[in-house]
């Protein structure tokens, strides 16, 4: 629950991002908003190609091109970040906005002893001398569950196993201290036996720092267990967005109501898992109207021609025209 | 009608698709393109087109020896890029020379690419003691610039062979010492991908049905081998063309009878501090201009075909 | 690591073995040495007695080893164009080359490598356009092009570096050494230049590619998203990463500098191997030739382990043993 006073810590407003093709421009990610408060965590969910990782890239300004931001905004602490200089943007990086990527293996750069890596970004962004940054990074390493952190802090990367370099890739991303971390798919890499641990250590992790997560994934067991919000994203849309007991359980938007019925449940009475019909359309062939509408169960004419925007529907936001809040019809 | 209609819509895809669309970006490789044709059909209509026959060593005058170029003093038409220190007419004697040097090119690339394709099939798929031996071979080798295996093989063929006889089969050992210094890509590319498709199930199922592995093999490695292939050779190609010039200039490449580019830029470069510059320069800048031609064709061929770049 | 470094040794010596077959068989098989060495009126009873007393009627095995041996001593026969030991001719020139080819190499490195920092960190400015056309011209040209034309503009036009020759020089012990003298200094420049141009365009479109496929990795991305300088970035983490094949390479480019430098020695006039070996096959002297041979394998044998070793030290991921691995 948010004080109704306090700014949230992250706004993006109708960020809209386009890649600029020789056949044209393609939009990527039309209309998107959302928040996050201090402190939360905030999952964000959809299949491959949704444009999940694609939000993640453009709040820490790190969009490839042929993809630019060609609308709305991106305010952290109330500040527009989303078309800062490069060097502007650089020092937010690290400092206020922190990332996680999928492969620990690579994201290491494989000729630097972890140390130095440490070492190197504590003293980018704190004014620490190296000894003091060799002993916060010490300090982080152990706080990541690294045993005998004074001595692998001079290892090299490929002396770590997956699960470990994972934690030194949190420790790195933590140790500036940041406000907001962005995790793309942090654990879809790991073993499912480690993938619990680092989602525990995360959580644990971000909550003693105090700082908010934008976790981004397509395991919907991750979100619930460890998300306060989730958003849902469909073809470079949010489809459903709102507390995350809220969404699991009584899902609104017949796409979210899809994907929560293809989870198998333990202990559940279900014989069969609930299928959706058809496929995510690219990124060329967006149906007009609601980009759902030609695989939705409960489709009807509104649907094919007009877009619907997030309507609130209780504690939720979703956009879909069954939900919308119309004067004439009373809505609990 | 159905046909022609298939035929048109396969050229209409060809034109829309992203090879050709690179092409068409770049007006440099569309003029590469069109100098290196250009080349091709000079030296392809080379006795047709060039005023004189410069390998026809009678018709061959000293008095035209050393004429300047038409534009200068002294100079005539009927020797329009000057003549050499034999009499030459250089305008003929870079279309032959040209001719020459692109044929020994194109033939020394085609016997690497055919020995090296061969070599890797069977290196692949017959694998044991005939790949570790093929195999070793090409390391040793691929350490050893590709000039001096030319030059030795070259050098060879001299002290076994009798000045006479040399002369006749000079083209023949050009193409042959070229092309062994290049076999060995040509090898390892098939190679690795056969030993990508031997293990593949596809394989397994033809031998048990009783087809033949191997032509259902080659007919699955050679499309995929085509690209990087086609790649190797134009590098090659380029590489080949400047080969045979260097040797040619040294003095060991054609017989002086029949001077290539290279001849006659090496007899050029004796005249260079008397002042006669044309024997040197006009073959240099064909040359030059041929081989950045080739090269850039063979760039933009390379990027077009990766996949990673696009 | 150890076990490493004696594989390599191993595989080096059987390569100089091999070479040196090919050479032996050279010597024995092309051309008749008795022929090249007598005339035509000595008498067939006495070329048979000569080749049994040089050994030459022995089984292959010893005359091989024989080889061996001698050309370990530095003993390589007689030239058969100049009369005289191959060894001391090569002795001679060697210096000539050996400076040749490292200046080349030097000024290879130190103009190739910045230009591909550059282009590949900055691809779209007009310099690494520029840098890309020069390399593209520096790579279709053949080297012997280059220094007729190198020539044409310092030495004919605009008199300023002698083109032939390499100036006076000064000995030190058995080298002669160029470096010391003015004359020396100049009639290097312009060999140099053309020997190292090619190696200039390759190093750089080397240097280029990779920094380009250095800055697409996922570390790059992290180190950026932890908000790195782009010093940190570029200097940093970029090039240590890109340095690591570049440095193999460049050492086996060295070989290839070996071999032009028989061109630019041509053109050049330069009092080198190179030029030496160029005569040799003109008049087929297959004792020089076969010597250079076996000299020039020598040399890439050695860069290629040099380069081998240099990799181990550069790049943690092979030094580490089995019993320090992950856990």
């Amino acid at each position: 629950m948010t004080d109704a006073g306090r700014a949230p810590l992250l706004q993006v407003k109708n960020l809209r991002v386009e890649f600029l093709t020789r056949r044209g421009p393609l939009v990527a990610l039309d209309d998107v908003s959302f928040h996050i408060d201090a402190g939360e965590v905030l999952g964000v969910v959809g299949e491959s190609g949704a444009g999940k990782s694609l939000t993640g890239a453009a709040i820490i300004g790190l969009l490839e091109p042929p993809g630019k931001i060609t609308g709305g905004q991106i305010l952290l602490e109330g500040r527009r970040i989303d078309n800062l200089p490069y060097d502007e943007m650089r020092k937010v990086r690290g400092r206020q906005i922190g990332a996680i990527f999928q492969d620990p293996l690579t994201s290491l750069n494989p000729l630097y002893r972890i140390g130095d890596q440490l070492v190197e970004t504590i003293c980018t962004h704190l004014p620490l001398s190296q000894s003091q940054a060799r002993e916060r990074a010490i300090g982080l390493l152990q706080e990541v569950g690294i045993t005998a952190a004074a001595e692998r802090i001079d290892q090299y990367p490929h002396q770590f196993s997956g699960g470990m370099r994972q934690r030194v890739v949190i420790a790195l991303a933590l140790c500036a201290e940041p406000r907001l971390i962005i995790a793309d798919e942090p654990t879809t890499a790991l073993d499912v036996s480690i993938q619990a641990q680092i989602i525990t250590l995360l959580k644990r992790l971000c909550r003693e720092h105090g700082t908010a997560v934008m976790l981004v994934t397509h395991d919907m067991g991750v979100i619930a267990e460890t998300a306060d919000r989730v958003a849902v994203m469909y073809a470079g849309r949010i489809a459903e967005i709102g507390p995350v007991q809220q969404v699991v359980k009584h899902a609104l938007h017949p796409y979210t109501s899809g994907l929560m019925g293809a989870i198998p449940a333990i202990g559940g009475g279900v014989d069969r898992l609930t299928q959706i019909e058809g496929s995510m359309p690219r990124l060329t062939a967006i149906p007009r109207g609601c980009a759902f509408n030609p695989r939705c169960p409960k489709v009807f004419d509104r649907c094919r021609v007009e877009r619907p925007d997030l309507h609130a529907a209780g504690a939720t936001q979703v956009a879909c025209w069954l939900y919308e809040a119309e004067p004439a019809v009373a809505r609990g | 009608m159905a046909a022609v209609d298939h035929i048109a819509d396969r050229f209409r895809r060809a034109l829309d698709s992203d090879i050709y669309y690179s092409f068409r970006q770049s007006r440099l490789t569309m003029l590469s393109a069109l100098v290196t044709l250009l080349f091709l059909a000079a030296a392809a209509f080379a006795p047709w087109i060039a005023p004189h026959n410069p390998f026809d060593l009678a018709s061959l005058d000293l008095s035209n020896a050393l004429k300047p170029p038409f534009w200068m003093e002294d100079g005539t038409l009927a020797f329009p890029f000057g003549s050499d220190d034999q009499g030459r007419d250089v305008f003929s004697t870079i279309l032959f020379g040209a001719r020459i040097s692109l044929m020994v090119g194109l033939f020394s690339v085609v016997f690497a690419l055919l020995l090296g394709v061969s070599l890797g099939l069977i290196s692949g798929y017959v694998g044991g003691v005939v790949d570790s031996i093929i195999m070793r071979i090409a390391d040793v080798q691929l350490s050893f610039p590709a000039i001096l295996i030319a030059l030795m093989i070259d050098g060879v063929v001299r002290g076994i062979v009798s000045g006479q006889e040399y002369e006749r089969i000079a083209v023949f050992v050009l193409v042959v010492a070229i092309g062994l210094s290049f076999w060995v890509q040509y090898a390892r590319t098939v190679r690795g991908s056969v030993l990508v498709e031997r293990n593949k199930e596809y394989v397994q199922a033809a031998r048990v049905v009783g087809l033949s592995p191997t032509l259902i093999m080659i007919r699955h490695v050679l499309p995929n081998v085509m690209g990087p292939v086609l790649v190797i050779a134009t590098i090659n190609l380029a590489i080949a063309i400047i080969l045979e010039a260097t040797l040619s200039f040294l003095g060991i490449g054609v017989p002086p009878t029949t001077p290539s580019l290279g001849t006659l830029i090496n007899i050029g470069n004796n005249y260079l501090f008397s002042g006669q510059w044309w024997i040197t320069l006009f073959p240099g800048l064909a040359l030059a201009v041929l081989v950045l031609a080739v090269n850039l064709l063979g760039d933009w061929l390379r990027d077009a075909l990766n996949p990673k770049l696009r | 690591m150890i076990a490493f470094v004696i594989r390599r040794l191993l595989q080096s010596v059987l390569v100089m073995l091999t070479v040196a077959f090919v050479a032996f068989s050279l010597f024995n098989y092309v051309g008749d040495p008795i022929q090249a060495m007598v005339g035509q009126d000595v008498s067939l009873a006495d070329r048979a007695q000569l080749r049994k007393q040089l050994g030459l009627e022995d089984p292959v095995i010893i005359r091989f080893a024989r080889f061996v041996g001698n050309a370990l001593e530095g003993n390589f026969g007689v030239s058969y164009r100049m009369q005289e030991p191959v060894g001391r001719l090569i002795r001679e020139r060697l210096p000539a080359s050996l400076e040749l080819s490292f200046i080349a190499a030097a000024f290879a490195l130190l103009a190739g490598v910045p230009m591909g920092v550059y282009s590949g960190l900055y691809p779209r400015r007009w310099l690494s356009r520029l840098f890309l056309s020069v390399s593209l011209v520096g790579a279709a040209l053949p080297t012997f092009l280059i220094g007729i034309l190198l020539i044409v503009f310092f030495a004919v036009l605009l008199p300023l570096l002698p083109s032939f020759g390499r100036g006076d020089v000064v000995k030190i012990g058995w080298w002669s050494t160029g470096l010391l003298t003015a004359s020396g200094l100049k009639a290097l420049i312009m060999p140099a230049i053309t020997l190292g141009l090619f190696q200039v365009t390759l190093i750089m479109r080397l240097v280029r590619a990779e920094i380009l496929e250095v800055m697409r990795t996922d570390y790059i991305k992290f180190a950026r998203a932890r908000g790195l300088t782009n010093r940190a970035v570029h200097y940093g983490h970029a090039l240590k990463n890109t340095l690591v094949p570049v440095i193999t390479i460049t050492g086996l480019q060295l070989g290839q500098i070996i071999a032009f430098s028989i061109i630019t020695e041509t053109v050049f006039n330069w009092p080198g191997m190179g030029l030496l070996f160029v005569q040799s096959l003109q008049f087929a002297d297959i004792p020089v030739m076969a010597t250079y041979l076996v000299l020039i394998a020598f040399f890439i044998v050695v860069i290629n382990l040099v380069a081998d070793l240099l990799y181990f030290a550069v790049d943690p991921r092979l030094r580490s043993d089995v019993a320090t691995k992950a856990h």
